[in-house]
C-alpha cells in the first residue's frame, strides 16, 4: 500500500472541506473494499478522510413511511435492528448475509453503495425499494444513482449522509452467494411498494438493474407461480469463471420466485 | 508520521506509525504480539481477528491509525494470570485445532460470536456464524464442539 495522509474529521463540514477540490482524496467508511484495493495497489490516494467520527452519519430511524439509515451504519447494526426487521425484513436478511460477521462489524451501507460493486447486495435494495440517497448537497433518486460498473451519480466532493427507504408492503431478498466472498453471484430484491412492484437484480450485470418482465408478471399476481413462464435474456449479462450468462439468467427467475415466497406473510 | 495511542491487552501503547500501517502489522511488528496471525491477508480467513472496543474485526484489513484511542484485545490478552479464558480452555479440552495456525482467530471470533448470539449456540448457528474463519486442516468438527462448550462456559455464574 502506498502511504497517504490520514484525516479523521469530527463533523460533515470538515469532511467535505477535506475532500472538495482534491481529486486525490478518498472517503473511508468501513474500508472493506477500499483497504483491500489499496493493499493490492489497485488504487492510490494522497489523503484518506475517515468518516468514522462523524456522529451524524450514524444510526437507524423510522420516519413515518420511511426507514432512514445513516451512511456509516454498519451491516451488523442493520442486521440486528428491530426497527429494520419490523419495517423491511428483507433488509435484515440482506444485511445479515453480506460477507461474514467480522466484515459486517465494519462494512457500512454508505460505503457499499458509493463503491457500487456490481455484485454488492445493498444496491439491489436501493433500486428494489425505490430508495433515495441523501448527500451533503442533494437527494438522488435510487433509480438514477447507479450509473455503471463501480460508477454512481455522486459528484466529486459529495458525501452520502443517509439512505431513505420507503417502507414497502412486502419485500424479499435472495442471492446465490459466492462460496468464498459471499458476494452475490446473482441476487434479487423484490418489493411490493405503494407505487408498484419492483424487482432489482445484482451480480448479473455491470450494475444493478430492474427486471421489467418479472415486475409486470408480479404486478398481475404477486406469487412465485406468476414467474413460471418468465425468462430473462442472457445477452449482456455477466459471464465469468463462476457462472455463465445463461446460468445467471436462469438464476434471476429462480431467486425472484424464492424472494417472492419469502416476502409473503407467513 | 501519525501518532497512535491505544490500549492493547490492558496496556497503553503509543507510537508513531506510517498512516498505511495495518493494525495487524502494528500488533505483530511494533508490539511483537505475534499471536495474531496473517493467513490470507485478504480478509477471507479470519486468522487475524482481534477485538476492538469489544467487537471482532479482521486486523489485516484495518489501519492502525483508525484505532487511535481504541481498546484492543488480542489472543495474548484473554487469559487472567495463569488462568485460560473459558474459550481457550474449551479449544484445549475439545482439541479444537490441528496445526493451530487459525486457532487465535477462531478463538477471538468465537468470543465475538457469543457477544452477538449468546451462550446457547447450536451447531448450525456456530457453523453459519463461523463463516469468516477458515481452517485449512478442515478440522471444523472439534472447533464447533469447542465453541459450543466455550460459549457455555462463558455464561456468568
Amino acid at each position: 500500500m502506498h502511504d497517504f495522509v490520514y484525516h479523521r474529521p469530527q463533523d460533515l463540514t470538515s469532511a467535505a472541506n477535506l475532500i472538495s477540490g482534491n481529486p486525490e482524496a478518498k472517503l473511508l467508511a468501513g474500508g472493506m473494499s477500499l483497504l483491500p484495493s489499496l493493499k493490492l495497489r489497485l488504487a492510490q490516494y494522497s489523503d484518506l478522510v475517515d468518516l468514522k467520527s462523524v456522529a451524524t452519519l450514524q444510526g437507524i430511524n423510522r420516519d413515518g413511511d420511511a426507514l432512514v439509515i445513516g451512511a456509516t451504519t454498519r451491516h451488523a447494526q442493520v442486521a440486528a435492528s428491530d426497527d429494520v426487521k419490523q419495517a423491511i425484513p428483507a433488509l435484515t436478511v440482506l444485511a445479515g448475509g453480506i460477507g461474514d460477521p467480522l466484515v459486517r462489524n465494519r462494512g457500512t451501507i454508505g460505503g457499499s453503495i458509493a463503491n457500487a460493486d456490481p455484485a454488492a447486495d445493498y444496491p439491489s435494495a436501493v433500486l428494489g425499494l425505490g430508495a433515495t440517497v441523501i448527500t451533503n448537497r442533494r437527494e438522488i433518486s435510487g433509480d438514477s444513482f447507479f450509473t455503471g460498473l463501480f460508477e454512481t451519480a455522486l459528484k466529486g466532493g459529495e458525501i452520502i449522509t443517509a439512505v431513505r427507504f420507503p417502507v414497502p408492503l412486502l419485500s424479499g431478498y435472495m442471492k446465490l452467494p459466492h462460496p468464498a466472498s459471499r458476494f452475490a453471484l446473482t441476487g434479487v430484491f423484490v418489493a411490493q411498494t405503494r407505487s408498484g412492484v419492483r424487482v432489482a437484480v445484482t451480480g448479473a450485470g455491470s450494475s444493478v438493474f430492474r427486471a421489467a418482465a418479472a415486475e409486470k408478471a408480479l404486478t398481475a399476481d404477486f406469487s412465485p407461480a406468476a414467474l413460471d413462464d418468465i425468462t430473462v435474456d442472457p445477452d449482456g449479462l455477466t459471464s465469468d469463471i463462476h457462472a455463465s450468462a445463461e446460468y445467471r439468467a436462469h438464476a434471476i427467475i429462480v431467486l425472484a420466485k424464492r424472494a417472492v415466497a419469502s416476502a409473503r406473510p407467513q | 508520521m501519525p501518532f497512535v495511542s491505544m490500549t492493547v491487552n490492558g496496556v497503553r501503547q503509543e507510537a508513531e506509525v506510517e498512516a498505511r500501517t495495518l493494525l495487524v502489522q502494528y500488533l505483530r511488528e511494533h508490539l511483537r504480539l505475534t499471536g495474531t496471525h496473517v493467513g490470507c491477508d485478504t480478509s477471507q480467513c479470519g486468522a487475524c481477528t482481534v477485538h476492538v472496543d469489544g467487537v471482532g474485526i479482521k486486523s489485516c484489513t484495518a489501519l492502525a491509525v483508525e484505532y487511535d484511542g481504541a481498546t484492543v484485545t488480542t489472543i495474548e490478552g484473554l487469559q487472567h494470570g495463569n488462568e485460560l479464558h473459558p474459550m481457550q480452555r474449551a479449544f484445549h479440552e475439545e482439541h479444537g485445532l490441528q496445526c493451530g495456525f487459525c486457532t487465535p482467530g477462531m478463538i477471538m471470533s468465537a468470543i465475538d460470536m457469543v457477544r452477538r448470539n449468546g451462550y446457547d449456540l447450536d451447531e448450525p448457528t456456530i457453523r453459519k456464524q463461523l463463516d469468516g474463519n477458515i481452517c485449512r486442516c478442515t478440522g471444523y468438527h472439534n472447533i464447533v464442539r469447542a465453541i459450543q462448550a466455550g460459549a457455555n462456559a462463558m455464561r456468568p455464574r
